[in-house]
């Protein structure tokens, strides 16, 4: 490596027009360059880490491990071409660190950081012959680009495959049906009803009604923190689909809330039967199937 | 278009029900030619109840409900209440969804759900409870 060498700079001349095979040549010097400087270079890109108070999850020591693994992997990408191991690498570091809060801007910060401590080392070097120094960014800067693209889509694709997966859990435990009593079904109803819940709610909730024969339903939307038009509309259909099974539908538990936005955008609720709370409701739909609850003296003291 | 085949719907009597099971998919005509023949038998058999059974059916059209909605009209007119049992899941909310319901027309799960219901809103003097299958036929 000497970048003074007349030779060097004679080479770069004769390959002005030859940019890739240009490129060939500059980039395993680069590496090898890289690669020599290895711990200072990285030591700097820690510090600019912590200057940019970016990783605070994670502790020295654990930084110290991932960033020479990152720097590592960096380099050897620069090298080969290949993001693959790099992706790879990624992801399974984003793995490792969404848990423990780890945020997009994060990641992106400290690749972009080592990004720059590169190019000012590359800089550095080449400082005085300024068409190399062009040609030497030429080679780095779409390697770098790639693999700063690289890391940021990996660790975004991680991210939504956790989101997809709670995605997954929250809908196979939002809309459980629920027999209380032979041919009662309660159904209760946390969180938000948009338009793909609520559609799932109305599959279930009429299997379910031919599942355990019922004749009264519950429907409890308590826990339900808002609905639109869309979705009280559907609402509406679904007890009148019920009905055509044979099922009369009690709903519990409107808030006030969607009491005032209900009538405000004006859905038509006069066939709904509506009880205040969900106890009342299971009282009403007790007394529709002909059971009365009574307390035993002797129990209640 | 007027359908002079085999009947297509099983007519059944229990008591002073008659019970239609729609067993496939029914076109217009052969719709028509099923209310008459339902309606005049009500008559002929001094029927108090219907029961319409539709449980084989995966879709239902528009006209194929409101024939549904008509007779339980006419039925009433005849002196009949009327019944209709065993809409399947996907078709209840295709309807509700295209805005044909059954009108006044009470639906009832299944067969069993539909002749309790008719035991007890049908005023009656003779048929007794408890003779479900006796007196078919």
């Amino acid at each position: 490596m000497n970048e003074d060498s007349p030779i060097d700079a004679a080479m770069a001349a004769d390959f002005v027009t030859h940019d890739r095979h240009l490129e060939d040549e500059l980039l395993p010097q680069l590496v090898a360059h890289l690669r020599e400087h290895r711990t200072k270079l990285r030591q700097e890109w820690a510090g600019r880490i912590q200057e940019a108070h970016l990783l605070h999850a994670m502790t020295p020591q654990e930084m110290g491990a991932e960033t020479k693994s990152v720097y590592d992997n960096y380099v050897e990408v620069l090298e080969t071409g290949s993001v693959e191991a790099l992706q790879d690498y990624a992801r399974d570091l984003s793995e490792r660190i969404i848990p423990r809060g780890v945020e997009t801007h994060e990641v992106v910060g400290i690749v972009l950081l080592l990004r720059d401590v590169l190019a000012r080392s590359l800089f550095e070097k080449y400082q005085r012959d300024f068409s190399l120094l062009n040609r030497v960014l030429d080679a780095y800067e779409p390697a770098a680009n790639r693999i700063a693209n690289t890391v940021a889509v990996s660790f975004v694709d991680e991210r939504e495959r956790i989101i997809r997966r709670q995605q997954d859990a929250i809908r196979e435990l939002s809309t459980p049906v629920l027999p209380v009593r032979e041919r009662l079904l309660i159904l209760p109803i946390i969180g938000v009803l948009d338009s793909e819940r609520a559609s799932q709610l109305t599959e279930q909730l009429l299997t379910g009604i031919r599942m355990h024969r019922a004749k009264v339903v519950v429907i409890d939307i308590t826990g339900a923190p808002d609905v639109d038009e869309t979705v009280a509309n559907h609402l509406v259909q679904t007890v009148d689909a019920s009905r055509l099974m044979g099922a009369s539908v009690i709903i519990t538990g409107l808030s006030p809330e969607i009491a005032q936005t209900l009538v405000t955008i004006g859905v038509d609720l006069s066939k709904m039967n509506t009880i205040g709370d969900l106890q009342g409701g299971l009282e009403e739909a007790e007394k529709l199937l002909g059971y009365t609850v009574s307390r035993q003296e002797s129990s209640a003291r | 278009m007027e359908d002079t085949g085999p009947a297509l719907v099983s007519i059944l009597r229990q008591r002073s029900y008659l019970i239609a099971s729609i067993h496939t998919a029914l076109d217009d005509s052969q719709m028509i030619r099923f209310q008459e023949d339902l309606i005049q038998q009500i008559g002929e058999r001094r029927s108090r109840g219907v029961i319409i059974d539709v449980a084989a059916l995966d879709v239902l059209d528009s006209f194929g409900s409101k024939t549904l909605r008509n007779i339980g009209e006419m039925a009433r007119l005849r002196g009949a209440k009327t019944v209709i049992v065993g809409i399947q899941p996907d078709v209840a909310f295709a309807m509700v969804k295209l805005g044909m319901g059954t009108g006044s027309v009470y639906t009832a799960l299944d067969l069993e759900e539909g002749l309790e219901y008719l035991d007890d809103s049908v005023p009656r003097g003779a048929s007794a409870s408890g003779a479900y299958t006796s007196s078919l036929g």
